[in-house]
């Protein structure tokens, strides 16, 4: 990580419409927002408000219809298909609010994933695995498929399988929705450590604890930041 | 992990290994039977001979030079000679003479038989080929008016049994006659007065000396070239015309079965089934392809969340297209492997099944034809793989928020 670049990420005016003519939804309307390297930032509003879609486009999953999106100050519009599979490969680090596990790969099949794209070497790429089911306190399930194990820990192999390539970056987008309140308040105690090791966390969640764990909270409203707490 | 994948579709990719095995199958299978019962007709029509004109006299329906109309023409053994020597383009020439109701005996075993009298060329013409160890009348046996007999291959049989027939003496008609030859048993679809196998040949002098007959019952020749089959056929009717004084265009007078003209269309009925066979196959490769399309494009839908979650962890385009194209020509392989595996393994079975008589002679001989296995299989196997890479390849184009959103 270059000590010059302290933005992790810079977006500018960013719009994102969907449909057309009468259909049009404006979910995204001029947004502006700079967040530092080694920010925990917690993204709530209202269902609908465009948190997700924002998320999206951070992580580079979706483009934005107009508006500037610089991450670590490269301007995300000038990359092609594959160049931005590589940042999503090498900086990001997703965690969704279903999981997204492969159904029929194992935990640690699961973690390996990323490494797998990125074409570590098989010794590495195991040892790292088994090292990441360890942090997030599963190395012992590391043979069970995801329908074998509970919400809390399939998202504890999700949040492994995103920190898989070292990202600077993690993306949570409702992490704890699908978990009870203990399971819930444990995932994001683990974003809060792995924030004091330095990863730039942003979470979305409705979970009120966030502003207790949270460096940062952003508001959204309709598709406009309402409130970008700083 | 491909294989763990693999593993876990296995479901679906049986579905898609059955369609194509049973499409290759069906295929190959279809056109083997098909193909062998063609070339069991053929082989059956050998029987009698192929590129020979059987003649004999008949009855005159033209008046000529005033004759009336309603003539018997009756042909002898110097119409024979003559059309030897006078008509350009024959190869071999032999009258038949023919009896039935003849006493064959062989020690206290007694059968009646017909018995034939012909030239040494009978042998080449109507294919009656001596088994191993075993040989044809003779020009030798012919000028001597040897008393040797050539027994077809049931007479053989219904005589001496399992012992060996040559070199014995059998009694026709009281008269003692030595064996020369056992014919090879063949299959044969026309005839005339009974299977060959059932009839015993003598030499043509010898029967006329035996029987006294003045007249032959019929002729056969075999021109030299086939292409030139219908000139050499209009000189012998004109040389016998001049001969037995009948109209040249009058064909009553002689009867005529020409195996070359049977065989032309013959020819175009083996090509009318072959046409039939191949839309047959083509419909049935068209429905397992239909099939095989079926599961791979539900299956690549189905799959495009999986290829969203790929794309969000940074699988690049290709690694996700490398995935389906190995999985896909996989399927392909395993699938006409096994379906051409099914369809020698149901042709031998059928080989080896006991059959017996007309629907084992045509039926029991199914050719596998290599060219058409492969094909089939090449066929269904681009087709599915076109069929699981393409959605694939789309869904690996979409943003991955979009593949992801899919359920």
């Amino acid at each position: 990580m270059s000590d010059k670049v302290s933005v992790m990420i810079r977006l500018n005016g960013i719009n994102k419409i969907y449909g057309a003519g009468e259909i049009k939804v404006e979910a995204l309307k001029a947004i502006d927002l700079e967040i530092e390297k080694n920010e925990f930032i917690g993204l709530i509003g209202p269902s609908g408000s465009g948190k997700s879609t924002l998320m999206n486009i951070m992580g580079c999953l979706d483009t934005p219809t107009t508006g500037e999106y610089y991450l670590e100050d490269r301007n995300v519009e000038t990359l092609n298909h594959n160049q931005l599979a590589e940042i999503r490969n090498e900086k990001i680090g997703f965690v969704f609010q279903s999981f997204n596990l492969l159904p029929y790969a194992t935990a640690f099949e699961n973690v390996e994933l990323p490494m797998l794209f990125m074409g570590i070497k098989t010794k590495i790429r195991k040892d790292r695995t088994m090292e990441l089911l360890d942090k997030v306190g599963l190395a012992n399930r590391a043979a069970h498929k995801p329908n074998e194990l509970s919400g809390g820990e399939m998202q504890r192999v999700a949040i492994a399988r995103s920190l898989a390539n070292y990202p600077s970056l993690i993306l949570a987008d409702e992490p704890t929705g699908n978990l009870d309140t203990q399971a819930g308040d444990e995932i994001l105690a683990i974003f809060q450590d792995l924030w004091r090791q330095g990863h730039t966390i942003v979470v979305i969640t409705h979970n009120p604890n966030i502003s207790e764990r949270a460096q940062r909270v952003v508001k959204l409203k309709d598709g406009r930041i309402e409130n970008n707490g700083a | 992990m491909f294989y763990r994948e693999l593993h876990r579709q296995r479901k679906r990719i049986r579905l898609t290994i059955f369609a194509l095995a049973w499409g290759t199958f069906s295929i190959v299978i279809l056109l083997a039977f098909g193909e062998g019962m063609n070339r069991q007709m053929k082989i059956a029509n050998k029987g009698l001979g192929t590129g020979i004109v059987i003649v004999s006299g008949g009855q005159t329906s033209i008046p000529y030079r005033g004759l009336g109309k309603g003539r018997t023409i009756l042909l002898r053994r110097e119409d024979v000679e003559l059309l030897k020597n006078k008509v350009p383009g024959i190869k071999y020439i032999s009258p038949e003479g023919e009896h039935y109701a003849n006493t064959l005996t062989l020690g206290r075993k007694s059968f009646t038989e017909r018995v034939i009298g012909v030239y040494p060329s009978f042998e080449e013409m109507r294919t009656y080929y001596p088994q191993e160890g075993s040989r044809f009348i003779n020009p030798v046996d012919l000028q001597n008016k040897r008393r040797v007999v050539f027994l077809g291959t049931e007479i053989a049989r219904r005589l001496f049994e399992s012992e060996d027939p040559v070199g014995k003496s059998i009694l026709i008609n009281a008269i003692p006659f030595l064996v020369i030859g056992v014919m090879q048993d063949k299959i044969q679809n026309s005839m005339y007065n009974g299977p060959d196998t059932d009839k015993a040949a003598i030499p043509y002098s010898t029967y006329q000396a035996i029987y006294g007959d003045e007249y032959i019952y019929r002729f056969i020749y075999m021109p030299e070239d086939i292409s030139k089959a219908g000139v050499v056929k209009k000189d012998v009717y004109r040389a016998l015309a001049a001969k037995h004084k009948f109209d040249p265009e009058d064909t009553q007078a002689l009867r005529t079965w020409d195996t070359i003209e049977d065989e032309e269309i013959f020819d175009k009925i083996f090509l009318g089934i072959q046409i039939f066979m191949g839309i047959i196959g083509g419909l049935t490769l068209i429905v397992a392809g239909v099939g095989v399309t079926n599961i791979m494009y539900v299956s690549a839908k189905r799959r495009t969340k999986e290829i969203g979650i790929k794309m969000a962890l940074g699988a690049k385009k290709r690694y996700v297209l490398l995935q389906f194209v190995s999985e896909a020509l996989m399927i392909a392989f395993i699938g006409g492997g096994l379906g051409i595996a099914l369809s020698f393994l149901t042709v031998g079975l059928f080989k080896s099944l006991p059959l017996e008589g007309d629907v084992a002679d045509l039926m029991a001989h199914p050719v596998i034809s290599l060219d058409i296995m492969a094909l089939t299989a090449v066929i269904l196997g681009v087709i599915g793989f076109l069929a699981g890479v393409f959605p694939a390849r789309k869904a690996a184009t979409l943003r991955p928020v979009e593949a992801l959103r899919y359920e």
